[in-house]
């Protein structure tokens, strides 16, 4: 689903962010990315989401050699890429029910076809009779939901959440990650940025770790690279 | 590029693009009064931009109508030699009436000259202290129609004047010409005005959509993050610059009746003092829809140039 090889990405100015990763991420495969705040996650995740491109190397999703991949389809591509952020990234003066409707407007669905599918979204992360809501009136778990529910209510094939837990309590968390994994369990690939060990830990899926822009384990985590990291 | 299958048939997707297409449209149409200050001013500025060259134009019009038929007038006046005979007279007449450019010539001999002079100028009692009578024979010939034209009678008048009968000649079209060439400055200005002005509201209702884009830059590259393409963010603002074309038509029909109406009274009480019936005419029902289009063109390149430039410089 995702295939990195031998990608560095250089910023203007020297800084490198990524050198040299290699990974693949199976169809289907759920997987968690950590390291440090500037070890490259969100450069890596940039990168699969074509908010950037990669200097050197060859980045691969779906199929598609993302250096093939014009101005003009980026757009497309990114219909198979759900993507839930930290910040959650709603249109704060549109409903619930609005935005979480967005992709299926821009993809060309009708209201009527689009009331099922968001009402089915909105079930599954638990926030039904939410519809009429408008973000500030939820809580901050409440809102990264409805970015849950926005990314999957088109069923893109590839899920990536940047920091989705970064500001909620550990029960919460939990939840979150519970939810990544019932998409999981439907085929959905799943990889999750998060710098929280604590959670990878209990959750025990493969965990890539980035340390200054290096790919330094990709593996199962245990207990004790936590305190490696 | 989508892996995955359309979920659509194509004719479905074409009708939900013009369905999604209205949809933008009435949409942009309650973003106006989302910010109706805004949007006021730049219909406002953009429909009185727009009043400004229509009236001139309407004032053009109007003058092109009153001197269509002055135009018409064009009459050569040959004043012929003192010493020619009656018969020598009549003989030139003929030929200069055979020529393929004149359509009919009259002759004013001397005698009937002063008789009418006398009759009508109001010197009567003062011409019979004359010995002799003092005017001279006239030819007044009529060109062709299409010869009438001030430079076509200009040319006859100089190949008439090179006739060994002829003393002098006359066109009076000068002050035609000088009145054509007035309408032609004004034109000409008008012209110069209306493209400097539909360039400003182009620029203007660019400058509005642009603020907009960037008051909207989150929106934008959230869209653009969940796969929307720009021509899809671009359409509400596309429609809003239609929009302000739309109504900013309407704004500059009205306005342009307004001072029609304003400058038709003036007018009239010019002419009544004229005894003439003349009627200022303001815009025709054609007139008004280019008005109305020219516009909507305006709103819409306005809007174009700005979406073009700052949706796709967004990027998340």
């Amino acid at each position: 689903m995702i295939h990195f090889e031998q990608v560095s990405k250089n910023y203007p100015g020297g800084f490198t962010a990524l050198k040299n990763v290699s990974f693949r991420l199976e169809r289907g495969e759920m997987a968690f990315l950590t390291g440090h705040s500037g070890a490259g996650k969100s450069t890596l995740l940039r990168l699969i989401s074509l908010m950037e491109r990669a200097t050197v190397g060859r980045v691969a999703i779906n199929g598609h050699d993302l250096r093939k991949v014009g101005r003009k389809q980026v757009p497309y591509l990114r219909r198979d890429i759900g993507i839930i952020f930290q910040d959650h990234r709603l249109l704060l003066e549109k409903t619930i029910f609005d935005n979480v409707a967005l992709p299926l407007y821009i993809e060309g669905y009708t209201q009527g076809e689009a009331r099922k599918r968001v009402q089915a979204a909105l079930d599954k992360v638990g926030l039904a009779g939410k519809e009429r809501h408008f973000p500030m009136m939820l809580s901050g778990g409440e809102q990264q939901r409805v970015g849950i529910a926005r990314a999957i209510v088109n069923k893109p094939p590839l899920l990536l959440a940047d920091e989705p837990t970064g500001n909620l309590d550990p029960k919460l968390s939990m939840e979150i990650m519970r939810l990544f994994e019932s998409f999981n369990d439907v085929g959905v690939s799943v990889l999750i940025a998060t710098h929280d060990l604590g959670l990878i830990a209990r959750m025990r899926y493969r965990t890539l770790s980035l340390k200054e822009g290096e790919m330094i384990s990709d593996g199962l985590a245990h207990q004790g690279e936590a305190h490696h990291e | 590029m989508s892996s995955r299958p359309h979920k659509m048939p194509i004719w479905r997707r074409f009708v939900m693009f013009w369905v999604h297409n209205l949809q933008q449209a009435v949409g942009s149409l309650g973003e106006l009064s989302r910010a109706p200050w805004a949007s006021l001013m730049t219909i406002a500025v953009l429909g009185l931009s727009l009043t400004l060259p229509s009236t001139l134009y309407v004032v053009v019009k109007n003058s092109q109508a009153a001197t269509m038929g002055l135009n018409d007038a064009a009459e050569i006046s040959l004043f012929l030699h003192k010493d020619l005979q009656r018969a020598e007279v009549e003989t030139f007449a003929k030929r200069v009436e055979l020529r393929n450019d004149v359509e009919k010539v009259e002759i004013i001999f001397r005698d009937a000259g002063l008789r009418d002079f006398r009759a009508t100028s109001g010197f009567g009692s003062a011409l019979d202290y004359l010995e002799r009578n003092p005017l001279p024979d006239v030819l007044v010939v009529t060109p062709l129609a299409e010869h009438k034209s001030a430079d076509r009678a200009r040319a006859l008048l100089a190949q008439l004047q090179q006739e060994r009968e002829v003393s002098s000649a006359s066109l009076d079209v000068q002050w035609l010409e000088r009145l054509q060439a007035l309408v032609r400055l004004v034109e000409d200005v008008l012209g110069a005005l209306a493209v400097l002005l539909c360039a400003a509201v182009v620029l203007i209702v660019g400058n509005t959509i642009r603020l907009m884009i960037l008051n909207r830059r989150d929106e934008i590259v959230i869209m653009k993050l969940v796969g929307a393409t720009d021509g899809y963010i671009q359409r509400p603002f596309l429609y809003t610059g239609f929009w302000y074309g739309f109504i900013g038509g309407v704004v500059a029909w009205i306005a342009t009746a307004l001072l029609v109406f304003w400058i038709g009274r003036a007018v009239s009480g010019v002419t009544e003092l004229y005894d003439s019936s003349f009627r200022l005419l303001g815009l025709n029902f054609n007139e008004l829809m280019v008005l109305w289009l020219i516009a909507i063109i305006l709103g819409l390149s306005g809007s174009y140039i700005a979406v073009r430039r700052h949706v796709a410089a967004i990027e998340p």
